[in-house]
């Protein structure tokens, strides 16, 4: 088994040395092009039933197929059944039946708002999108946003108010609470304890600090395993003061990244990826772009958008900003003393890695004033202070750094605040403990020991949406009402607040954290919605409070409520700042939170669970990432189990080879393991909080990995659905671009338009095409979650997933160039691509999937017989097989959640992209009822709709001034697999990177 | 050796093989027969509901307009069914007290929804919208049919695909001006044909049949 490792590598090596040009690949195996690699390419639907060699004769075999028939026959002549029409009795005033309806709210992540706009059907939200006002959205939704609907609706969340696992009442949970409060008004509440996630309701802040002021000595603390402790503390170095940071990408002509992964998990990401994406398009008006350096250990999206990307291991970070600092002067003008390791930083300051620093801050200092350096949550507060002195010296506060005073109300340093919740805890002085959301128990730091502290509260009350960990240690859980039920507020990344505004009562008479608090002040029965707007009348609203009620309700952001910049003076002069890292040797341990289910919140979530991880493209599972050249010298393979000890604490988990992360570490994702959830998210993958320290939360030395024999079956989609040796993805540099823009056409060939044997397809009216800009794509997921909840689209489970039977009609391929080491990725979303000329569509034996008039290759369900012709014959593979009945009839929740206008789809049925037609119909609907043409723009169908990157653009390809006929003229357009003729609507334009000149010389 | 079959079994053989033809084309002739009988399309059969609401009373006595009750045909796909309320509007004052309409009255009472059987269902993977028929002259007689003369609700039409695509494919043959779309007694006074064709070309109805306009 070792020796076939080490094989695989060398094989890869031999094949690097034996290629020319520009190659692409996806998977190690594919790179080294092994047996088995092979031997999968060649069985494309892997796990397929063998061909039938049981002993059925011809005969037995008639006799069952004409049986078969004549029973499908039969059971096809029924009558339909009754349906009944339940009209109102009283009918609501905005609503017309069979319309849907639009309301503004926002999706509160990590404590920060996302503005979004919710579809509802007669009731019922089916549909989350962005609230293109609102700053943190502008339109667009990342991934949890958009799962928030199967998360509202999610049959597992919890129903009833539970004593100690038993079913009881609110009133009997009151009459408790009411005892316990009652015993603690003597001693002014010494006893009492309320634990929330990040809070930036002000709302919620004000009715926290009522409760402290009438209960003195009672402490409110907050924690989150995602925090942002290191940021706080940075400023606090650097400015003396608490501040938040925003950044203004729009601005910034050269930015550097330290281990920032700023667009996917900042408050502000979707702005910060709208900004980048919009600095990175070349068309016929932009001939520049932006430069992106990124220094990161473990892969992320922000990386794969790097123009030059530097893979370091944790430790050696400091070492890296602090010679970059000298290298920009920042440390001799501010007479700063630099502590770190001399060997480390020796070793920056010589060969290719001294060039590197030295081409970076050439490029920055060329840009003063429209560079940014932004820096990662995980890092120290040395080095973010010396991030926030370097943006100082190179003039970029004020212009592309902006700082804020603290968005949340109450900001704290959240481990020490959790610390000092537990020490009270084991010491015995916390008598009622009031968790509002969150999940302590699971993810707390393990050496805080929070379990056992939990054992000496009195009374333990947890607020959450489902029973989970902590709801089990409790006397109390009380169903959480979800943001779509529920009123209340929350500030974006930038301070504009919004109101939270419910969409459905609570399906399971749910709490929410505001009610709680007004339960706790001893308010029981008034309403959020009276508290919310009771608090913001308080508020100076200028003028006729109930029309400012109404605006911001409706447009679902606050006018003028964000935080207004700060200018703070830089405290950082003759001081030593310590940049050492302590190495008690050993590999280095990463801890991230899980791309797709985060802290381990969305572990029931269907949808998150089997949405490819962006990079390791796994699924409903997390592993141990390590880069090849360790997995070379630990003779480790992907999907082996291995032995991680460390600080006396061991865990098994399973290996992925990791392209582009650092040698001797190991990133752990933690969020799954979970014990107590729904059946979706119990059991899958393993536990990386029993890793996790308070002390060192993010990355350390002194980590084992000690192989074992055993292996874990993990289900990727990477390499389903292959396209073998072809080029897929074009990618060109700016400069050989603006020097040869027809360059991207001549790296594939496009035959002529007549080379047919079918005749010219005739499309006189609308011609429906799509546009795909790469140089936008994030890879981020957005679309495929949107496209997911938008179409009914089912979920499959972890077994059928490793048979190659994902349903997501948007897939993103995510390929390799270059060495294993320091690959440049690149990502391509592939959903259906509604040929001119489609292949599939000739081979249908009974015409289930026929092309319209307006070039939409059209599948329809009830004539489908499930030959999987078309499938066969699909160059793209992006027509997705019902082999079972995935999609759930049963569950009620579910059904509420489905959306009306789409087929739910049955077993035996093939399904792919429609181009959202019900979007187009309902498009096409109102123009004619208004007899005029549709807009260009009024169609956006769900993918487009949910990309913070702006990447994809649909419209009419016959209107020569649509956007996606504007964009189709680029010379980056190119169509996929065009050279087999298929004409497709869907085309990429092509890659841009814009690599420093100096960098790639030396 | 004496021979297997009588020579009659010669013709009996042509006549089973000639007769088969029959045998196969009258299954198929009985199997959509059968497909297009009322009993399994329900056309033309009353269907029993919660109240013996008359359109002949409502519409062709009294003169009120299909919108008074089905008052989102124009604006949704769905026409709507009328709200208790809307009953109640004229029935709290007339028949106040009928014992035909205590379900109504059960229903203001409780606030618990009168529940009617549906009489036009068309399958789930169908998707029709009445508001852009209404918009292109498709009156509510041509797919309904005599409305106004029904004492109880039935359906007239079968709804199977091929009797919506006969007007998608031909249009001109059905459509009237938007001004009589819900005219229960509307003859064309011109020949429809005519007539249509002029409207199509008027209201610019293309015949839509690819098959996403219905089903997705």
């Amino acid at each position: 088994m070792n020796e076939m490792k080490n094989n695989l590598l060398d094989q890869v090596r031999e094949r690097m040395k034996s290629k020319q040009g520009q190659s692409y690949w996806r998977s190690l195996e594919e790179l080294a092009d092994t047996p088995e690699f092979q031997q999968l390419v060649q069985n494309e639907f892997p796990d397929s039933p063998m061909p039938w060699d049981t002993s059925v004769d011809r005969r037995g075999f008639l006799k069952f197929m004409g049986a078969s028939l004549a029973l499908a026959g039969l059971g096809a002549c029924t009558r339909q059944p009754t349906e009944r029409i339940i009209p109102y009795v009283t009918p609501p005033e905005v609503m017309i039946p069979g319309e849907p309806l639009y309301f503004a709210t926002a999706h509160t992540f990590g404590g920060f708002a996302t503005g979004v706009i919710v579809e509802s059907h007669m009731g019922r939200p089916t549909k989350i999108e962005g609230n293109p006002i609102h700053p943190a959205s502008l339109g667009a939704t990342d991934i949890f946003a958009q799962a928030a609907v199967l998360e509202l609706y999610d049959p597992d969340r919890a129903q009833v108010v539970s004593r100690a696992g038993r079913i009881s009442t609110w009133e009997s949970f009151l009459a408790e609470l009411n005892t316990a409060l009652e015993s603690q008004k003597s001693v002014s509440g010494a006893g009492i304890r309320i634990l929330t996630e990040t809070i930036t309701s002000p709302t919620l802040a004000n009715q926290l600090q009522s409760f402290l002021s009438l209960y003195p000595d009672a402490k409110w603390r907050q924690y989150e395993p995602v925090n942002r402790d290191q940021y706080k503390k940075g400023t606090e170095l650097a400015f003396g003061e608490f501040l938040d940071i925003g950044y203004d990408f729009s601005r910034a002509e050269v930015i550097l990244s330290l281990d920032a992964d700023f667009l996917v998990d900042q408050p502000g990401s979707l702005k910060y990826t709208r900004d980048f994406s919009a600095k990175r398009k070349i068309d016929h008006d932009h001939s520049e772009m932006s430069r992106l350096y990124v220094v990161e250990s473990t892969p992320t999206l922000t990386g794969t958008m790097a123009d030059h990307r530097l893979s370091l291991a944790p430790s050696r970070f400091a070492a890296f900003v602090g010679v970059l600092a000298e290298e920009l002067g920042v440390t001799r003008n501010l007479g700063l003393q630099l502590n770190y390791d001399s060997s480390q930083a020796s070793a920056f300051k010589r060969g290719a890695m001294d060039s590197w620093i030295k081409a970076v801050a050439k490029d920055m200092n060329r840009h003063r004033g429209s560079s940014l350096i932004t820096v990662g949550a995980q890092q120290a507060p040395e080095v973010q202070a010396l991030v926030h002195a370097m943006n100082q010296a190179l003039g970029n506060v004020g212009s592309t750094v902006t700082f804020t005073a603290p968005i949340e109300p109450n900001p704290v340093i959240q481990q020490d605040s959790l610390r000092e919740l537990t020490d009270d805890m084991h010491a015995g002085k916390v008598e009622l403990l009031v968790v509002l959301g969150g999940n302590p128990v699971f993810n707390a730091p393990v050496d805080l020991n929070f379990t056992q502290a939990m054992s000496e509260v009195k009374l333990r009350v947890h607020l959450s949406l489902e029973e989970d960990e902590t709801s089990e240690l409790c006397h109390w859980h009380i169903p959480r009402a979800h943001f779509l039920e529920s009123w209340g507020d929350v500030r974006a990344y930038d301070g504009t607040a919004s109101i939270v505004q419910p969409l459905i009562a609570p399906l399971y008479g749910g709490k929410s954290a505001l009610e709680m608090v007004t339960t706790l002040l001893g308010q029981a029965g008034t309403s959020d919605y009276d508290v919310v707007r009771n608090y913001w009348q308080s508020q100076d609203t200028g003028g006729d409070f109930e029309k400012f009620w109404q605006q911001s309700v409706h447009d679902g952001v606050i006018a003028g409520t964000a935080a207004k910049p700060k200018t703070p003076k830089l405290k950082l002069s003759s001081q030593s700042l310590d940049l050492a890292s302590s190495n008690a040797g050993g590999f280095e341990i990463i801890f991230r939170p899980d791309p797709t289910i985060w802290d381990g919140r969305f572990a029931n979530n269907g949808w998150l669970q089997e949405l490819p991880k962006p990079l390791t493209k796994l699924t409903w599972d997390n592993a141990v990432l390590i880069s090849p050249a360790t997995a070379e010298r630990l003779s480790l393979k992907n999907q082996q189990v291995v032995e991680l000890a460390y600080q006396g604490r061991t865990i098994e988990a399973p290996v992925w080879i990791t392209p582009g992360h650092p040698d001797q570490s190991a990133t752990v994702h933690f969020g799954y393991g979970r014990r107590r959830t729904g059946p979706v998210g119990s059991g899958a993958g393993f536990d990386a909080y029993a890793l996790r320290t308070s002390g060192a939360p993010w990355s350390d030395s002194g980590l084992q990995i000690k192989p074992t024999t055993k292996t874990y079956a993990l289900a990727t989609t990477q390499l389903h659905s292959n396209m073998e040796n072809r080029h897929l993805v074009r990618v060109a540099t700016l400069e050989e671009y603006q020097a040869h823009p027809e360059l991207i056409h001549e790296m594939g060939h496009e035959p002529a338009d007549d080379l047919t044997f079918y005749p010219k397809f005739e499309n006189p009216g609308y011609a429906w095409g799509m546009a795909i800009d790469l140089n936008a794509c994030t890879g981020c997921g957005a679309c495929t979650v949107a496209c997911q909840s938008e179409n009914n689209i089912a979920v499959v489970g972890k077994d059928q997933v490793s048979k190659g039977r994902e349903m997501q009609w948007i897939r993103i391929d995510r390929y390799y160039e270059g060495s294993p080491e320091q690959p440049e990725t690149h990502h391509q979303p592939v959903m259906c691509m509604h040929c001119e000329n489609a292949p599939c569509e000739v081979v249908c034996p009974v015409a289930a999937t026929t092309h319209s008039d307006e070039g939409l290759n059209e599948m329809i369900y009830n004539r489908c017989v499930g030959t999987r012709y078309c499938s066969n014959n699909c160059p793209y593979k992006v027509r997705r097989f019902n082999f079972f009945l995935y999609s759930d009839f049963e569950t009620e929740s579910l059904q509420l959640m489905r959306n009306p206008d789409v087929t739910v789809r049955s077993r035996g049925v093939m399904e792919k992209c429609t181009y959202c037609v019900q979007r187009i119909n309902s498009a096409r609907i109102d123009a004619k009822k208004e007899d005029r043409l549709i807009r260009d723009g009024e169609i956006v169908s769900a993918c487009q709709q949910a990309c913070p990157a702006d990447a994809i653009v649909f419209g009419d390809i016959n209107d020569p001034e649509s956007r996606v006929s504007r964009m189709k003229a680029e010379h980056r357009n190119y169509g996929l697999l065009a050279d087999v003729g298929t004409r497709p609507r869907t085309t990429y334009l092509a890659k841009i990177r814009n690599p420093n000149r100096e960098i790639e010389q030396s | 050796m004496a021979q297997l079959f009588h020579p009659s079994t010669n013709t009996f053989s042509k006549v089973t093989i000639f007769g088969a033809l029959f045998i196969i084309a009258g299954a198929a002739w009985t199997f959509l027969t059968i497909e297009r009988s009322s009993y399994v399309t329900q056309a033309r059969v009353v269907r029993q509901q919660p109240v013996p609401f008359s359109h002949r009373h409502h519409v062709s006595q009294l003169g009120i307009d299909c919108r008074y009750c089905h008052s989102s045909v124009e604006e949704s796909s769905f026409a709507g069914i009328p709200s208790t309320k809307t009953c109640m509007t004229c029935h709290s004052q007339i028949h106040s007290t009928a014992d035909m309409l205590e379900p109504v009255r059960e229903s203001w009472r409780t606030g618990k929804s009168l529940e009617w059987i549906r009489v036009h269902d068309l399958p789930d993977f169908v998707y029709f919208n009445h508001s852009i028929h209404v918009k292109k002259g498709v009156a509510c007689e041509t797919c309904h049919g005599p409305i106004g003369k029904m004492a109880l609700t039935w359906k007239e039409h079968s709804l199977n695909m091929e009797w919506c695509i006969d007007c998608h494919k031909d249009p001109a043959a059905f459509v009237r001006p938007r001004q009589f779309v819900f005219s229960t007694d509307w003859r064309p006074a011109i020949e429809q044909r005519i007539l249509g064709e002029r409207i199509v070309e008027n209201y610019d109805i293309n015949s839509l049949t690819n098959c996403s306009i219905c089903h997705r």
